[in-house]
């Protein structure tokens, strides 16, 4: 969609874009040579992939080739390992999991906390930073579970995690396994909050959980739901395009696009090796550049900075809460 | 103890879905030396028909599983008789693995083509309510689907035992031959057998999809799964099956809570190959004797 409109309006210093998708099917090595298929075809950037697996792999091909890469991905790892091209269209979890313990803390007064999460590279990453801020807070890590990729049934591990006496459950998985999780806690009668990230509140979650994931809460880097006209305006356009609800990803794909237009337009040449210099330490302000949606800062390691949502879902809604500041 | 008892009733529950699977094994390679590792994607499938009756066709849920049903009995039981089965039967068993294992990644990529990569919600047939047994909280769910799986395979070992047709079909298992001079339609039979191998994979789905989500790369787990508890319970015993199941189902939730989530899929390897070195026949099978 947001090819579409960058194209419409004479596309990128007059050039029209060109779009080709290669489908990654979540398998590292699979995006890794679709990564490099794209780059062997000529391609002047990248978006993509979501996968913290599959970017973790494949964004040292777009490196070597020199490649700006726009990544939906959130494992802290990604923006750690000093890769010059790689940059977020939404923030790690080192970045989120702060302002989710602040609230743990501070407006629900936890002071004893069960974590559930994927064993994988995303899970691990926010895990890890989730943990470290539990220790900086002060909350008990009463129950540790992890779960594996892709697995499908949790009532052991809801078992575990209800029997453990924590006061609210931080659920950390991949969107379809939080989905089976939800149901599962539902069906075992969890009765604690359970809090988490895009991945637990998400619309597609909420799509596959039903009224499992009412009641959940989570702290989202992009939502449909913001209280921001240009992301409202965003998801209706979408909406109507596909006829079915925008969920984060689909935001992160927009604001990667328009942010390697505006990038482009800066430096005023088609040279990746210039954009992707260009981005680091760029600031694009919403007003001036409306694709963004949202200001956003890119740092030198790639990262984001740019304000967050506290959503609640209830009836099968996504809900704002509150507005995050950047940090 | 209450925790051990919730651990233990999921267990059964997600163990008799598997057992409906294993027993199609069982029943395949009773019927036509037949080993189906495309058994997984056949309980794959039938959700997916529900859910093309239900969104493509706007048919309500019950005449969806209808439909799923019919279909099933169609493509994966006749269908699947006539143009997989027959014509490798005459080359070994070997061929006719091969041949269901390519036929699994066609079942699973056409879902993934035709209809979609993401995991799909698929409705629960019964209320989520939950009831409280001794301080665990059984979902109507489990228990329905206990009940159901239990029920599918007392009328299945009802109608081999009791019935002039299931007696015909045990005997054209245990030796075609004769059983065709005793003027037994084995060709029938054979087929009868993989029609009840497409209810009882159709049955599975509708009973695991709800919790699973219906996606094409279901089949994978639930095969490998059913696979694994068809030989600890004995690959030539229907009751083998059963109890293969529930104990893999239950020994996978124990495993994940007690020992190591991590290691919870090498527990059911780890039971096979105990089970392989100590009764090679399976926990409920008859040792099967062969001349080479």
């Amino acid at each position: 969609m947001a090819i579409e409109e960058i194209n419409a309006g004479g596309g990128i210093l007059g050039k029209q874009v060109e779009l080709t998708q290669y489908d990654s099917q979540s398998d590292a090595q699979t995006s890794r040579a679709m990564v490099q298929k794209a780059i062997d075809d000529g391609a002047f950037a990248l978006l993509g992939t979501v996968y913290s697996g599959s970017t973790i792999v494949n964004m040292l091909v777009a490196q070597q080739a020199g490649i700006p890469q726009m990544t939906g991905s959130e494992a802290p790892k990604i923006t750690a390992l000093g890769n010059p091209y790689i940059f977020r269209t939404s923030f790690g979890a080192q970045k989120s999991m702060p302002k989710i313990a602040a609230y743990l803390k501070d407006e629900m007064k936890v002071s004893k906390v069960a974590i559930a999460w994927v064993n994988s590279e995303f899970g691990k990453g926010g895990h890890d930073a989730f943990v470290a801020q539990m220790e900086e807070k002060g909350i008990e890590v009463v129950a540790d579970v992890p779960s594996e990729n892709a697995q499908a049934d949790f009532a052991s591990d809801v078992v575990k995690l209800k029997g453990s006496g924590a006061e609210a459950i931080f659920v950390y998985l991949t969107e379809e396994e939080s989905a089976r999780f939800l149901r599962e806690a539902k069906k075992q009668g969890v009765s604690v909050p359970l809090v988490g990230e895009t991945t637990l509140i998400g619309q597609k979650v909420i799509d596959l959980a039903g009224d499992a994931s009412d009641g959940t809460l989570g702290h989202v880097s992009l939502t449909p739901d913001a209280p921001i006209p240009a992301v409202q305006e965003m998801a209706k356009k979408f909406e109507e395009k596909y006829k079915y609800r925008a969920d984060h990803n689909a935001i992160k794909g927009y604001i990667g696009a328009y942010a390697i237009k505006y990038a482009t337009e800066l430096v005023g040449e088609l040279d990746s090796q210039k954009v992707a210099d260009k981005l680091h330490g760029l600031t694009l302000k919403a007003a001036e550049h409306p694709g963004v949606l949202m200001d956003i800062t890119w740092d030198d390691t790639g990262e984001v900075s740019r304000e967050s949502f506290l959503v609640g879902v209830e009836g099968g809604k996504q809900t704002v809460k509150a507005t995050l500041p950047a940090n | 103890m209450a925790e051990f008892l919730q651990i233990t009733l999921s267990g059964l529950a997600t163990g008799s879905i598997y057992a409906l699977a294993a027993i199609g094994f069982t029943l395949l390679w009773q019927a036509s030396q037949t080993i189906n590792f495309a058994q997984g994607e056949f309980v794959m499938l039938p959700a997916f028909f529900v859910l093309i009756g239900m969104h493509v066709l706007g048919l309500p849920l019950f005449v969806a599983m209808l439909f799923a049903l019919l279909l099933s009995l169609i493509l994966l039981g006749a269908m699947f008789k006539k143009l997989v089965i027959e014509p490798m039967l005459p080359h070994g068993t070997l061929p006719i693995v091969m041949a269901t294992i390519a036929l699994g990644i066609l079942m699973k990529e056409s879902v993934k083509e035709f209809y979609s990569a993401e995991a799909q919600p698929f409705p629960a047939l019964v209320s989520d309510r939950t009831v409280d047994i001794f301080g665990a909280s059984v979902s109507f769910q489990d228990i329905a689907n206990l009940a159901i799986s239990l029920l599918v395979v007392v009328a299945l070992q009802f109608f081999l035992n009791g019935t002039r047709t299931g007696r015909c079909m045990q005997a054209t298992a245990q030796n075609p031959g004769v059983a065709e001079i005793l003027g037994v339609n084995i060709k029938r039979m054979v087929l009868y057998t993989f029609l009840i191998n497409a209810a009882l994979a159709t049955v599975a789905s509708f009973l695991i999809s709800p919790i699973y989500l219906a996606k094409f790369s279901n089949g994978e787990p639930i095969g490998l799964v059913a696979f694994i508890a068809a030989i600890v319970g004995g690959f030539n015993q229907i009751r083998g099956a059963l109890v293969g199941g529930l104990l893999i189902g239950v020994v996978d939730n124990l495993a994940a809570s007690y020992v190591s989530a991590q290691y919870r899929a090498a527990v059911p390897l780890l039971l096979l190959i105990v089970i392989i070195l100590v009764r090679p026949q399976g926990i409920m099978g008859k040792a099967e004797g062969r001349t080479v």
